[in-house]
C-alpha cells in the first residue's frame, strides 16, 4: 500500500456501503475485488488475494471478514471498522425492518404455511452447498472422516460446538498439515472463485 | 430493559461467532438449540421463519442472528445479537490479517484451508438436520428440501431466488386448497 495516498475513510465507507445494499445472494468477495482493485485501484492484485483465502478460513462471513482485511490494509484498525459498519449499515437496517414487520407478518393468512415452503427451500439450497463444498474438499479418506464425526457430534449427539471444534480443528489441520505441499505460490486463480 | 437477557444474548450468540466457519451455516444446529431449547428466546415456529425470513432478505445470513435478537429483547436485542455474531470473529481475522497477508502462500495456509474445510461441512450438515426435523410436519418440505438441492445439482445456473420463490409457492397453494 502507497503510504503517500492513504484512502480516506469515507471513501471506504461509501464503497463498502454500497456493496451492503446490493448483497444479495452472496458472490460479494469477487465484487469488493473488483471495486478495489479493479476499479479504485486502492490495491495490488497481488495484496488482495490472500484476504480471499483469509477471508474464507477465518470464521465469520466472507464478504465481511475480506471487507475487514481491505479496510485494515488501507488504513489499519480504523480502516477495518469503517469498512465493516459500511458494509453492514443497510443489511443491518433491513434486518430491524424484518423483525419489526414479523409480528405483523404472522397475521396475514397462510403466512406461516408459505414460510415453511421458504425455509424448505433454502434447507435445500444449503444442502446443496454443503455437497458441493464435501465433494471438493474430499480427497481422501481424512477429510470424510473429519465431515462424518463433526456431523454426528453436533448434528446428532448434540454436543457442544466449541468443545468440538476445538478437538477436531486442530487434528484435522495436523492431517491437512501432512498432505499439504511444503510451499506453494499463492494461487493467481481467478477472484470469482472466491464467493 | 432486562440487562440480564442481554448479557445471556451475548454469551450465547458470541462464542458461536468463533465456530462459524462459512458464516452462519455453521450454527444453525447450536442456535437453534440454545434459543429454543434452552433460553426459550423463540419457539420452534418462529425459529424456522426467521431462518426463512433471514434467507430472503438481502444480506449476510448471520444477520439471522439480530432477528433472533430482536425476539429475545427487542430493539437491545437485536443490537446486542449482531454485536455477538460480529465482533469476534471480526477482530479474530483483523488479528491475523497481517501475518496472513506477510507470510502469504505458505504451507500453513493450505493446512488451514484443507483442513477447516471439512469441519465447515461437517457442521452445515449439521444445521441441515437441525431445521429439517424443525420443516418436516409433514412429506411436503422434505419433498421440497430434496427437490431443491436436486435441480440446483442439475442446473446450477438458475438463479436462487426462483427455488425460494418455488418453494413458497408450492406451499401456499397446498395450504389454500386445503389439501
Amino acid at each position: 500500500m502507497d503510504q503517500t495516498a492513504r484512502v480516506p475513510l469515507t471513501s471506504i465507507y461509501r464503497v463498502f456501503f454500497e456493496i451492503g445494499v446490493f448483497s444479495f445472494g452472496g458472490g460479494l468477495v469477487p465484487w469488493i475485488y473488483r471495486e478495489v482493485v479493479d476499479i479504485k485501484k486502492w490495491m495490488t492484485k497481488e495484496d488482495f488475494l490472500p484476504g480471499i483465502a483469509l477471508s474464507q478460513v477465518m470464521p465469520g462471513v466472507s464478504s465481511t471478514n475480506c471487507a475487514i482485511y481491505v479496510g485494515q490494509m488501507l488504513r489499519g484498525a480504523p480502516g477495518a471498522v469503517t469498512a465493516l459498519i459500511a458494509m453492514l449499515t443497510a443489511p443491518f437496517c433491513i434486518a430491524l425492518g424484518a423483525a419489526f414487520a414479523y409480528k405483523w407478518l404472522l397475521g396475514l393468512p397462510g403466512f406461516q404455511e408459505t414460510m415453511i415452503g421458504v425455509a424448505a427451500a433454502a434447507i435445500g439450497m444449503l444442502l446443496r452447498t454443503g455437497i458441493e463444498a464435501a465433494r471438493m474438499t474430499t480427497k481422501g479418506l481424512a477429510p470424510m472422516a473429519i465431515i462424518a464425526v463433526t456431523f454426528v457430534a453436533v448434528g446428532v449427539l448434540r454436543l457442544p460446538i466449541v468443545p468440538v471444534v476445538a478437538i477436531i480443528g486442530p487434528i484435522s489441520v495436523a492431517l491437512a498439515w501432512r498432505s499439504a505441499p511444503d510451499s506453494v505460490p499463492e494461487t493467481p486463480s481467478n477472484p470469482e472463485a472466491g464467493a | 430493559m432486562n440487562i440480564e437477557i442481554l448479557v445471556r444474548i451475548f454469551l450465547i450468540i458470541a462464542p458461536l461467532s468463533l465456530v462459524s466457519f462459512g458464516g452462519a451455516s455453521s450454527i444453525y444446529a447450536p442456535l437453534q438449540h440454545q434459543s429454543v431449547d434452552i433460553e426459550h428466546w423463540v419457539t420452534a415456529r418462529e425459529f424456522l421463519d426467521l431462518f426463512a425470513i433471514s434467507r430472503v432478505m438481502p444480506g449476510p445470513g448471520s444477520l439471522f442472528a439480530t432477528l433472533i435478537g430482536w425476539q429475545a429483547a427487542g430493539l437491545a436485542g437485536a443490537i446486542m445479537a449482531s454485536i455477538a455474531i460480529y465482533l469476534p470473529s471480526s477482530v479474530l481475522v483483523f488479528a491475523v490479517g497481517h501475518v496472513w497477508s506477510r507470510y502469504r502462500g505458505r504451507r500453513w495456509h493450505t493446512a488451514l484451508q484443507n483442513g477447516l474445510a471439512p469441519l465447515g461441512s461437517g457442521l452445515l450438515f449439521a444445521g441441515v438436520v437441525t431445521l429439517a426435523r424443525l420443516a418436516s410436519d409433514g412429506p411436503l418440505p422434505v419433498a421440497i428440501i430434496l427437490a431443491v438441492a436436486g435441480l440446483m445439482m442439475w442446473r446450477p445456473l438458475l438463479h436462487p431466488v426462483w427455488f425460494l420463490i418455488g418453494g413458497a409457492a408450492v406451499c401456499y397453494l397446498v395450504h389454500a386448497a386445503g389439501w
